[in-house]
């Protein structure tokens, strides 16, 4: 079909204003009345492009086809119906589904989070949301971990599936085991010997952990896997009370010196907590190193150390864009494309969704209309990856050395104290565990030039004691 | 299941916006209901009842003005605040973002003019 893509041959992907070998040019290919839109993967991105390609249709009064393919059944506890998810939904992509009309219930949100604790190896201080609101929400993406007989809350993903559908998505419960171009150029679906009539628009919306990306071979499509790592992902079973008494509404940060761990947390949800490891191949020593020490046994009951009891996975994380997320008549959202970095996934997924949304809709459906149209959202979330790398790799640093780490938690408590003060690092902090506000925004307020002096400051003051004890 | 509870809860009566205060956020009903209330020379005229969904205080986004308006909880009431910068930053990427509270803004309009007219004729006879 002439269609090509292009791999980067470097880190990131390549821009694609140097040329995709698209064969349309824009607004050639355009969906009419009628047009079959296949959606491959019914996690959020896909429910989410789906929503809102049938939301912008009806402005525009276009009537499309939209077929939902997802063989998981959310509705089923453990890994059959689960995307291997930490479960966090950042503050911002809470508000914008909240523009877009999209309100989580409480039966899906099992715990509204309004703060979060960071801990060190000796000290810790809760920093509390800007605004003191419940602004993120702590779910389960499936039904809930293995073994857990009568779920209480609603699948997240269940839930946004259920709103495509509503709003007249067909949905086929079967796995795409294969696509083939059509003679006019659309794709049709293969499930076992059966295939699907031709859809004019073919969406990936499927992770990293699967092996539905290599359906882009099928259709000739060049694609490079894109970087990932290994994370950990652990649901600890506990009373609601226990919950509550040991983890509140908080989300709990570590911040400890063990190599290769860029990022622990502990996820309060409503009769589990989630434990989210990221970093350098997370492997089961170094869950076991995490889970032995004090400040994270503190935060849990006696006799949660044997996490391999409990229902846990290692789910690859997409690290690094790995190709150009679009070819004429096919688009790719969420993490198969470009995603942000260790942080809020699902709101890139849902920004992604959006973009691929507006121009199928708006403008068209060529390559040539993709990378106009939809390319400039993803070149944002790769740039500000770029500055995600590097504000990483200054916490890495800051996190290696005990006064360090005490400078900054002193720093957050004395902006806690003082009402009124400009919260520099509780804000830093704030966006940079949460995912709330862009890399670039938080790298800029560690910049400032009294961040700079407060931290030199506070990691004077917590040096000193140290030599004095040892001379 | 309380716990899953997004935004702030609001008690019966309890004020959540007053007018000629100050804004720079919007909000946006979970649960329950509020009540849009006009002041004039110390009396209060309700405007209009908002439902679960419904969002008030968008003027705030897009000029630097009072509040026009206050609102109060109508029995107990769940609001999400929406911040200023982190809204704009989002239309800016994706100005389609503007589109419900474009149409929201269009049917006040639609109502308000309505109203007009039904006090101008009332006015004239």
């Amino acid at each position: 079909m002439g269609v090509h893509m292009s791999a980067a041959d470097h880190g990131d992907v390549a821009d694609p204003w140097l040329g995709t070998g698209s064969t349309a040019a824009p607004s050639d290919l355009q969906l009419v009345d009628g047009s079959r839109v296949g959606v491959i993967g019914g996690g959020p991105a896909g429910s989410l492009f789906t929503v809102f390609l049938l939301e912008m249709a009806e402005r525009v009064g276009l009537s499309l086809d939209v077929t939902i393919h997802e063989a998981r059944d959310f509705t089923r506890p453990g890994p059959a119906g689960c995307n291997h998810c930490g479960g966090i939904i950042s503050e911002t992509l809470v508000q914008s589904l909240a523009a877009e009309g999209i309100l989580l219930p409480p039966t899906v949100v099992q715990r509204g989070i309004d703060s979060y604790t960071l801990h060190t190896d000796r000290d810790r201080v809760r920093i509390e949301t800007p605004l003191q609101e419940k602004r993120i929400a702590a779910v389960f993406r499936g039904s809930g971990p293995r073994g857990l007989s009568e779920p209480k809350w609603e699948s997240f993903d269940n839930h946004l599936l259920g709103l495509a559908t509503e709003r007249g998505a067909h949905l086929v419960r079967k796995r795409v085991e294969g696509l083939d171009w059509a003679d006019d150029g659309r794709t049709r679906f293969r499930f076992g010997k059966e295939e699907s009539e031709p859809f004019d628009l073919t969406v990936l919306a499927v992770g990293v952990n699967g092996t539905a990306l290599k359906l882009l071979g099928d259709l000739g499509i060049e694609y490079r896997l894109p970087g990932t790592t290994k994370t950990h992902i652990c649901e600890i079973p506990m009373e609601q009370e226990s919950v509550d008494e040991h983890l509140g509404t908080s989300m709990h940060v570590f911040l400890l010196n063990i190599p290769r761990l860029e990022f622990a947390a502990l996820i309060p949800k409503g009769e589990h907590v989630t434990l989210c490891l990221l970093g350098d191949d997370i492997d089961d020593a170094l869950v076991q190193r995490f889970l032995a020490c004090p400040e994270v046994q503190r935060c849990l009951p006696d006799g949660t150390g044997d996490f391999k009891r409990l229902c846990h996975c290692s789910p690859r994380l997409n690290i690094r864009a790995g190709l150009m997320p679009f070819a004429d008549r096919v688009v790719m959202i969420g993490d198969c494309g470009v995603t942000r970095l260790y942080k809020d996934g699902i709101g890139a997924a849902q920004r992604t969704a959006k973009a691929a949304a507006a121009t199928a809709v708006l403008h068209g459906i060529s390559a040539e209309d993709f990378r106009r149209h939809m390319w400039p959202v993803c070149r944002a979330i790769n740039g500000d990856n770029r500055l995600g790398r590097m504000v990483f790799r200054l916490t890495g640093l800051l996190q290696r050395f005990g006064f360090t780490r005490r400078a900054i938690v002193r720093m957050a408590a004395s902006e806690q104290r003082r009402a009124g003060s400009r919260r520099r690092m509780s804000l830093a902090l704030w966006d940079m565990f949460t995912g709330s506000a862009p890399y670039r925004e938080v790298l800029l307020r560690t910049l400032h030039p009294l961040f700079g002096l407060r931290l030199m400051w506070d990691m004077a003051v917590c040096a000193v004691p140290r030599r004095r004890a040892r001379s | 299941m309380a716990n899953g509870a997004l935004g702030r809860e609001y008690q019966d009566g309890e004020t959540i916006v007053r007018q000629r205060e100050a804004g720079d956020c919007m909000f946006v009903i979970q649960e329950g209901q509020v009540e849009v209330l006009g002041e004039r020379e110390g009396e209060e005229v309700r405007l209009a009842v908002l439902d679960k969904s419904d969002f008030f205080g968008e003027m705030a986004l897009f000029e630097r003005d009072v509040r026009s308006a206050t609102v109060r909880a109508l029995g107990p009431a769940r609001v999400l605040t929406l911040d200023r910068r982190t809204f704009l930053r989002r239309i800016q990427e994706d100005p389609s973002l503007a589109f419900r509270i474009l149409e929201k803004m269009s049917n006040r309009i639609r109502e308000l003019n309505a109203e007009v007219v039904r006090l101008r004729s009332r006015a004239q006879t």
